[in-house]
């Protein structure tokens, strides 16, 4: 036995806290360890080749590296060995970035920590024996959660590259809030020209089944292999029935009685629906919340609806249903929620008619919204509109530190659409600071400033009416003096926030949430499009607020991984399945009891001319987690990678009782 | 008996923690630079539901004078029900070392999920400071 000891100083990040050097000199007196050093980056490539070359030259047969977290280069480290003729599973890391040098500011401490560790880790590693990771099968089919712009665009990539996609979307149609949005800044194109055509795209592509209005329940499995439960909630429609034509919804007894959730609650819908001209699939939905037929059996004497469907697609009898797919790999592209400005009551949001959200000047803004494109304020054009930046974004007392991102360029293209459909109307806007780095983004802020709209760097502290005015209080922190703006409309730029069930769908892919509540990718910089999760890839706001291009751009980039798992066609498994012997197998059967896949069962087996039962793993069943090991009594079972053995010397060296 | 109790009495603590949640936690509170005592140190497992028993007796026997088992929340694990299995037997454990005269509050289990840096950070805290007013722990050592 022949262990190379590795210590990394990461630059300063290990050094600045450990005396590296101290802890090659501790690692050298070590058993077994023949060569100890230390380098300064050992993941780059002289610090590969440092490794690799001791292995010839030395014949070392254990490796152990004292570097980051086996997270960031376990599979890096792997690499060397196996390129040097070692197993990959002869390796030991020590995690002495993340959880030492980061975490202990006192530099004796963290080094004393550092030399257990590392004795640990060379005791361990003496114990490791090669092992060989397991192939399995990769279903050629994705699953994308999310059928706004990101979902769209993943869908898309990934079907025209010959893979089977399940687009599955909780709203009737797909579209997402890109559908909801009027022009697109800085180039001014109009929203749904660019958008409808995908969405219809994705609805003829021959490899993608839509699914909406309906919801992901479940997913069990794991990378290559996931099953996923779809929930279908019922439409009380007959898609396959219903031409769209609108009739329902115009002989609806409740028609314009419910607020649009389409239209943010600027104009008001029947019970059965289409939630916007453009929608795809172009199927009526009925609202069960409010239907009066759902709700209380009856509606009139017959439902209007019922009775003006010719081709008879409405079905009160519809259940949901519940649908199990197979995937080999799951994009998330479950999108954002709008901040909602009641929070910040000093605002006036819901207490003045007047003051209203960026998406709902979107509406009004748009050609299909409520008004037609026109921007009336109780019936009369605003002579004076006044913008609020940061609504909810940088600001720490609703808990949102970050930026939103697209909240200045929306409300630079606001301004620019309110001067561009009345001149006369003065615009000013308050901002805090003013963020416009995409491309082209600048230069329309500059344009929209041409344009004769006032920006003033006024942090607005309240709003209140005075007759029939608003005012906005606030601070002028340019000139450093208290400031009141009057204006007819208050629009509010409010940011983006997780969804409201994130949560949910954390827990349901395991994927973990940063402290903002997005979801949180690998590495923030090299890995930003894929979770802890292996299998599972992130697009669009689901991971942080982006705007179009760069949500487009995510969606392409996570489309292409789940292309590149699928198109391997195999995916390789660890190997930390249990071993089990026999001859010491007492046959108690509490392995069989731990083990949540059914991995185990009993075999016959001869012992000394008698047949006896022993436990029998099923490794293409066995997940590698070790519950068996922890439950035998007799030392039958032991996990590759984590027996007792290999793990009491670690605890044992831990302890420094040596 | 190691040297670490020259001077003030410094606990010697050891965390197993499952690699798909708690690991990734406290790999977090060191990107975000959250500060805990060094007292810690982590063995990774795959899953909370590795941890034997014997693992608990087995460190207290060596002189360890703390204990942490952390997984994924309930509900979260990663093998389906492998914290349950975990919490069932340390629930167990706890009650086994208090039997045997061995203050349960050095045998702590714990969730950490993959976000909760500073849970994990503030876990290891309040263990360091509960386990230094129990003193080191010496009667389970010498007699074994």
């Amino acid at each position: 036995m022949k262990i190379g000891v590795y210590v990394c100083h990461c630059g300063t990040n290990i050094a600045a806290n450990i005396d590296v050097v101290k802890v090659v000199g501790y690692a050298a007196t070590l058993p077994y360890v023949v060569v100890s050093r230390d380098y300064q980056y050992m993941c780059s490539d002289p610090g590969q080749e440092l490794i690799k070359k001791d292995i010839y030259e030395h014949k070392l047969d254990r490796i152990v590296v004292a570097s980051c977290s086996p997270a960031m280069h376990e599979p890096t480290f792997q690499k060397v060995l196996e390129e040097a003729g070692l197993n990959r599973y002869c390796l030991e890391m020590v995690n002495i970035r993340e959880q030492c040098s980061w975490v202990h500011m006192n530099r004796e401490e963290a080094t004393r920590k550092t030399m257990v560790l590392v004795a640990g880790a060379a005791a361990r590693a003496a114990l490791l024996w090669p092992l060989t990771a397991r192939e399995v099968n990769v279903t050629p089919t994705a699953l994308v959660i999310g059928g706004g712009i990101s979902g769209i665009q993943t869908a898309l990539d990934i079907a025209d590259n010959g893979f089977r996609v399940y687009l599955v979307e909780k709203e009737p149609s797909i579209g997402g809030r890109m559908a909801q949005l009027d022009k697109t800044f800085p180039t001014l194109d109009c929203s749904a020209c660019i958008l409808t055509p995908k969405m219809v795209d994705v609805s003829r592509h021959p490899l993608i089944e839509l699914m909406t209005y309906a919801e992901v329940v479940d997913v069990q499995g794991y990378v290559g292999n996931f099953k996923v439960k779809v929930k279908k909630k019922p439409r009380y429609i007959d898609t396959a029935k219903c031409t769209g034509c609108g009739l329902c919804a115009e002989a609806c007894i409740l028609r314009g009685k419910i607020l649009n959730e389409f239209d943010v609650g600027t104009s008001k819908r029947s019970a059965v629906y289409l939630p916007f001209p453009q929608a795809v699939p172009l199927k009526y939905t009925v609202d069960k919340d409010n239907c009066m037929f759902i709700r209380y059996g009856v509606c009139g004497k017959y439902p209007a609806c019922k009775k003006v469907c010719s081709s008879e697609a409405i079905d009160f009898n519809q259940k949901e249903e519940f649908v199990e797919l197979n995937v080999g790999a799951i994009v998330v592209a479950a999108g954002y929620d709008v901040f909602d400005p009641k929070i910040k009551p000093e605002l006036g949001y819901g207490l003045y008619r007047n003051v209203i959200t960026g998406l709902e000047l979107e509406r009004l803004c748009s050609a299909s919204g409520p008004t037609h494109g026109k921007i009336k304020v109780d019936g009369k054009e605003p002579r004076a509109v006044l913008f609020i930046h940061c609504v909810g974004s940088r600001d720490a007392q609703v808990g949102n530190e970050y930026c939103s991102r697209v909240c200045c360029m929306y409300t630079a293209k606001h301004a620019y659409l309110i001067k561009e459909k009345l001149p006369n109307t003065k615009v000013t806007v308050c901002y805090i600071d003013m963020r416009a780095s995409g491309k082209g983004y600048e230069e329309f802020y500059k344009k929209v400033q041409l344009e004769g709209v006032q920006y003033r760097r006024v942090n607005v502290a309240e709003v209140y009416q005075k007759g029939e005015k608003l005012v906005a209080r606030g601070e002028d922190t340019l000139l450093g003096e208290p400031c009141e703006i009057e204006s007819d409309l208050i629009v509010l730029a409010v940011g983006l926030t997780p969804k409201k069930n994130a949560k949910d769908t954390s827990v349901l892919l395991r994927i973990p949430q940063g402290s903002d509540g997005f979801f949180l990718e690998v590495h923030p910089k090299l890995r930003p499009l894929e979770t802890t999760s292996s299998g599972v890839f992130l697009a669009g706001c689901c991971q942080g607020p982006k705007d179009i291009p760069e949500s487009v751009a995510q969606a392409s980039g996570a489309a292409s991984k789940a292309v590149m798992l699928l198109s391997k066609g195999k995916v390789l498994v660890e190997p930390f399945t249990p071993q089990i012997s026999e001859d010491i197998c007492t046959g108690c059967g509490f392995c069989i009891e731990v083990c949540p896949y059914e991995a185990i069962s009993f075999k016959d087996v001869n012992r000394y001319g008698y047949s006896v039962k022993a436990a029998s793993v099923n490794e293409a069943l066995c997940k590698g987690c070790g519950a068996c090991s922890a439950a035998c009594l007799s030392g039958a079972i032991q996990q590759n990678a984590f027996t007792d053995e290999q793990l009491l010397t670690v605890v044992k060296m831990l302890s420094g009782d040596t | 008996m190691s040297g670490i109790f020259k001077g003030a009495f410094e606990p010697n603590i050891i965390a197993f923690l499952c690699n798909w949640c708690s690991y990734v936690g406290a790999d977090l509170a060191g990107i975000s630079r959250i500060r805990y005592p060094a007292n810690v140190k982590v063995v990774r497992v795959m899953c909370s539901g590795r941890v034997n028993p014997l693992f608990v007796i087995y460190a207290l026997r060596h002189g360890l004078d703390g204990i942490l088992i952390a997984g994924c929340h309930p509900g979260d694990c990663h093998y389906l029900q492998g914290n349950y299995i975990a919490r069932r037997r340390l629930v167990l454990m706890r009650r086994l070392i208090e039997y045997v005269g061995i203050d349960p509050r050095r045998l702590r289990v714990s969730w950490v999920s993959a976000s909760e840096g500073a849970k994990f950070a503030d876990l290891v805290k309040e263990m360091v400071d509960e386990i230094k007013k129990l003193g080191p722990i010496e009667q389970f050592h010498e007699n074994i």
